[in-house]
């Protein structure tokens, strides 16, 4: 019995968890920060579909909406499980980053944008040079809580055949009859994958603080 | 008493100004003419509308009616949503406001850059100038957490002054500060005064308004109670309740008059 | 659009049994997280320094890892090592366990806030650390925590959703048996995520609710979601 041999199995399927979270990650945080704009900033019907949204999007498990998704994607284009799954994922968190960067928005005060506008900035300018840098700040940490749940919810592509981590590990606890070996390696390797995105998450935002003296 | 010279010019004229909050008038029929080189301060009671005044004026808030004339432009001829307008009214808050992910020098240089366009060194060396000209310059890289109130408010007040605006609107500059720091900002605005900047001032200061103004409107109410010198306003004030808000307030800065 | 409800109403029925084990499932995982959730919160603030880390080790390890992987080396793994559990006493015992480290980081933040002072008057009195604890800052601690609490019926609720891979015969489940049945995957979940969405707002209604009752005024953490 190969340990080796299968542990670095388990470890390959890594690259694929990655690549998920590489996709959905920044693709809900796109989508989430184009929302949260509308919502705070658009008028009244941008308000309500976009809060629409939000509360349906995360009224429904992942799963679900991951299936859902990846059916509808892959009926109409021929994507790759890999790619339907990280697009669906994608989907789902932007629903969560809309809220995060929401909320960020509105605690940076409503005074910025007085002050950006009294020099004669409009609207957008006011936001691209002066809300959302303070915004993406204090959505950091938050977001480093999103960004462990993305990584963690990348598992559920196991159901839709992707060769990630946790198919892998079944594959192998049923070919070695070693299932707790198997997953246990799995959940070691999420660990690590998750403890070294907050750490780095961390560091960011120590580096991005804005100094003020206590 | 100032001499008022013939050739006087109005940089900003306001004409029945009203504003409404649900029914009720924050300020009705308020007309004002503020000349070149004019400084005016507003006093009354608090909530009489005072800050709301000066964000008609540079239209960050629409007033319901009336209509305001800056230079010859009417400002408010096309609803009041116009960026632009705001390009030459400075505006400084009490609450300073600066924009907090920047150091003092890119707060300063923010308008120059992103909104007049101006090339990023010619930016940086106007931006200096002018945060000399408030006497931070060694201050310039420091971020608004590392400054003192006095001294960010004296950055927002580079900040405005950097758009070379036409005139200066203060909105209760120092009631935000701590009694020592209170000192430094209104030094600056005494200079900026002396150097012929046009300025709207809303203040608590009655030793500012005393010694600075050129004219002293009283608002209570959201009218127009009185205007003048300082001198006719603190000596012989027209008005009853203009004698007895003055008296008040002089009286809580600690100060008394002389003669009455 | 006709279709697609002439599909929900033929398997209403079977989305009701469905649902019914899903709000099993979220009730005794709620249950256990919380009789769990609570000692690992006590162990964490309260015990000694073996106790802590231990705590820390749990909470750290059940928030950093998937709940499907926790499910499968329960229901798979354990077995091996000579534990074997039906599927739905996995599914409770992962759910449990899962929740518990979420629930164990609301109750220790809400704690904190009654904090010091509350022991250090019970202690004044003459109670001992643990009456202190139990009389004292509990009563108040579970008061206070409830508007943070209650995001975690409704995560739970949507993380049941993941153990119908080891066949428990939940809503998801039922789902899947219209899927393959009806050839019409995208309707069947569908008609599935109408029923969790129902779900979730009456759920959320319920706590909703259950915050205003209990609420003192003047008296509130400021709501962390951890």
């Amino acid at each position: 019995m190969d340990v080796a041999k299968f542990l670095q199995y388990i470890a390959s399927g890594t690259a694929y968890t990655v690549g998920v979270t590489l996709i959905s990650l920044p693709a809900g945080l796109i989508l989430g920060t184009l929302l949260a704009l509308l919502n705070v900033y658009s008028g009244r019907l941008s308000k309500w579909l976009t809060n629409l949204y939000s509360t349906v999007m995360r009224g429904i498990p992942p799963i679900v909406l991951l299936f859902i998704l990846y059916f509808i994607v892959s009926g109409s284009i021929n994507l790759s499980p890999f790619l339907a799954g990280s697009i669906s994922l994608g989907i789902v968190s932007s629903a969560y980053q809309m809220e995060i960067v929401r909320g960020a928005i509105l605690s940076v005060s409503g005074g910025q944008m007085m002050a950006a506008r009294a020099i004669g900035m409009t609207k957008r300018q006011a936001i691209r040079n002066v809300i959302l840098p303070q915004t993406l700040r204090l959505a950091i940490p938050p977001w480093s809580n999103e960004a462990a749940i993305v990584i963690k919810d990348s598992s559920l592509v196991y159901a839709l055949g992707v060769p990630e981590i946790l198919r892998r590990a079944q594959l192998i606890s049923a070919s070695t009859q070693q299932p707790f070996l198997a997953f246990a390696a799995a959940a070691v390797i999420y660990f690590i994958l998750v403890f070294i995105t907050s750490r780095l998450l961390d560091r960011l935002e120590k580096r991005l603080r804005i100094p003020a003296n206590p | 008493m100032t001499l008022e010279f013939v050739m006087a010019k109005p940089i900003l004229t306001i004409k029945n100004l009203t504003k409404k909050y649900g029914g009720n008038a924050v300020f009705h029929n308020i007309d004002l003419t503020v000349n070149e080189g004019d400084t005016i301060v507003i006093i009354g009671p608090s909530g009489t509308g005072k800050s709301t005044l000066l964000r008609c004026i540079n239209l960050l808030t629409c007033a319901d009616e009336g209509q305001i004339w800056l230079d010859d432009l009417e400002i408010t001829a096309k609803g009041c949503d116009d960026d632009r307008v705001r390009q030459h009214i400075g505006m400084v808050f009490q609450n300073f406001l600066l924009f907090n992910h920047l150091t003092a020098l890119d707060n300063v240089m923010l308008g120059l850059t992103k909104v007049k366009h101006m090339k990023p060194e010619e930016a940086r060396v106007k931006a200096l100038s002018e945060l000399e000209r408030v006497g931070l310059s060694d201050r310039a890289d420091h971020y608004p957490g590392q400054l003192s109130g006095g001294q960010q408010q004296r950055v927002a007040i580079a900040r405005a002054l950097a758009m070379d605006p036409r005139i200066m609107l203060f909105d209760e500059p120092t009631s935000a500060l701590d009694p020592e720091l209170i000192g430094e900002v209104l030094e600056v605005m005494r200079k900026l005064a002396l150097e012929g900047m046009t300025m709207l001032v809303v203040t608590h200061e009655m030793g500012f308004a005393r010694e600075v103004a050129d004219r002293i409107v009283f608002l209570e109410k959201g009218s127009i109670v009185e205007e003048g010198s300082p001198d006719d306003l603190f000596y012989h004030p027209k008005n009853e309740r203009t004698r007895e808000f003055l008296w008040k307030i002089t009286e809580l800065y600690g100060k008394k008059e002389e003669n009455k | 659009m006709a279709d697609w409800l002439q599909l929900f109403q033929r398997y209403l029925p079977d989305f009701i049994k469905g649902a019914a084990v899903t709000i099993e499932l979220t009730v005794v995982g709620l249950a256990i997280g919380f009789a769990i959730g609570l000692l690992l919160a006590l162990a964490r603030l309260y015990g000694p320094l073996w106790l802590k880390t231990l705590a820390i080790g749990y909470i750290e390890l059940f928030r950093g890892t998937p709940l499907l992987v926790q499910l499968f080396l329960i229901y798979y793994g354990l077995p091996s090592l000579g534990l074997t559990l039906t599927q739905t006493v996995s599914a409770y015992l992962a759910l449990g366990l899962n929740s518990a480290a979420y629930q164990a980081e609301y109750f220790r933040g809400a704690i904190q806030s009654i904090g010091s002072s509350q022991m250090t008057a019970g202690r004044a009195i003459g109670l001992s650390r643990w009456k202190t604890i139990w009389y004292i800052i509990l009563p108040q601690a579970l008061r206070l925590v409830i508007p943070a609490w209650s995001n975690e019926p409704i995560s739970l609720l949507k993380t049941t959703a993941v153990v119908f891979l080891i066949a428990v015969q939940d809503l998801m489940a039922k789902a899947k048996r219209a899927a393959t049945a009806t050839y019409d995957p995208i309707g069947s979940y569908l008609a599935v995520a109408v029923v969790y969405l129902v779900l979730v707002i009456v759920l959320n209604w319920g706590l909703k609710y259950l915050e205003r009752k209990t609420v003192i005024p003047g008296f509130e953490m400021d709501s962390k979601k951890v």
